[in-house]
């Protein structure tokens, strides 16, 4: 018999998974951080079109968003298939948008009406009427500021 | 009396309320930033004003149909063409005296523009045409745009135009950023980005 007895056989030593709470909070509070909420229900199609040469929005408290498509799917028994403007969370026509401008600028401070930008989130497939009708709206309202949201990529793929 | 601790609370369940919570927030997030094209809209004027008189030379037209075709200059072009043809017609450089452009690298043709500064894109389309081709002809004009400012500031400062504007943007940014902002309006002044948009025919 061995002074050096050969320790038995018994099993892995448990994992301590104390730390484990902590690891997740680590990354639930950088989610919390990051998370940005949708602002609005979709409730019109939106597949944005492509470009190359684009500038990035930031500053999400001075953007608008006025989005235009066809209805989903889930609206079109109500709403037909024609292409239709969308602002916060409910379908509006051409001649809604300058009120729409006007009370959003109500709710931001006054100094900070001039960088006001207009995002329009335009699904590829309306037709430019629609967006013309919006332009001519913005101008009115003196809304010069726009830009037209896209996704990054090469802009002869909207041609498919 | 004996005085009893108080029992721990078992900490066991915390991992499981994080990890939900973990999954709502990942769920929502969206990190990317929109980017998109930036135009500027001309002020509204009601009244019908008399339009300014510009040489023909000098007007580019694009016109796009309700089919997504393309008529340049009174040719039929493929959008891949049009990039191109816009940046030639910028850089073309055929003004002579006041008008002469001292950059620019085109043969000087007589019936294309005298310099950039004069130089304007007009682009009409139709009520049908559809908005994909709308921003993949915008993002062909601003590319052709680019590439001649790119080529410019390259000439003048030694980088692009693109890297001046994203160093200039980027707040990390070591440099001197109002000599950076010099000499970006010096290359806008230089190439002004002059496209004018008609209202659409029907």
């Amino acid at each position: 018999m061995s002074k050096f007895k050969k320790k038995t056989n018994e099993g892995q030593p448990a994992i301590s998974t104390a730390s484990l709470p902590d690891i997740v909070f680590m990354l639930l509070f950088f989610f919390m951080v990051v998370t940005v909420m949708r602002q609005n229900t979709l409730m019109v199609k939106n597949k944005l079109p492509y470009a190359n040469q684009v500038e990035k929005l930031d500053k999400k408290d001075l953007v608008m968003y006025i989005y235009a498509g066809k209805p989903s799917p889930r609206y079109q028994q109500r709403f037909g298939t024609e292409a239709r403007i969308q602002l916060n969370d409910k379908f509006a026509s051409v001649s809604e948008v300058q009120q729409f401008i006007y009370s959003e600028r109500e709710t931001k401070r006054e100094e900070l009406i001039p960088y006001l930008t207009t995002a329009l989130k335009v699904d590829e497939e309306t037709n430019m009427g629609l967006v013309s009708d919006i332009k001519q709206e913005l101008r009115k309202a003196e809304a010069l500021k726009i830009n037209y949201t896209t996704l990054q990529g090469d802009a002869l793929r909207n041609m498919e | 009396m004996a005085r009893r601790d108080a029992p721990e609370v078992n900490a066991g369940s915390m991992a499981d309320i994080a990890f939900l919570l973990l999954i709502f927030f990942l769920v929502t997030t969206t990190i990317e930033t929109d980017s998109g094209i930036s135009r500027k809209l001309p002020p509204w004027q009601p009244e019908e004003q008399e339009p300014p008189v510009i040489k023909q030379r000098n007007i580019f037209t694009v016109l796009v149909n309700r089919n997504n075709e393309l008529l340049v200059e009174d040719e039929f072009m493929e959008i891949e063409e049009l990039r191109q043809a816009a940046f030639e017609f910028l850089d073309n450089g055929g003004g002579a005296g006041d008008e002469a452009c001292d950059f620019c690298q085109g043969p000087g043709d007589p019936s294309s523009s005298v310099n950039p500064q004069k130089a304007i894109i007009s682009l009409v389309n139709n009520r049908g045409t559809e908005y994909g081709t709308y921003i993949a002809v915008q993002n062909e004009l601003v590319a052709a745009y680019n590439q001649l400012r790119d080529r410019e500031a390259q000439r003048m400062f030694g980088k692009s135009f693109t890297q001046m504007e994203k160093e200039y943007n980027d707040p990390n940014y070591t440099g001197n950023k109002d000599k950076l902002k010099d000499q970006i309006e010096v290359i806008k002044d230089m190439i002004p980005q002059k496209l004018s948009e008609a209202e659409p025919t029907s």
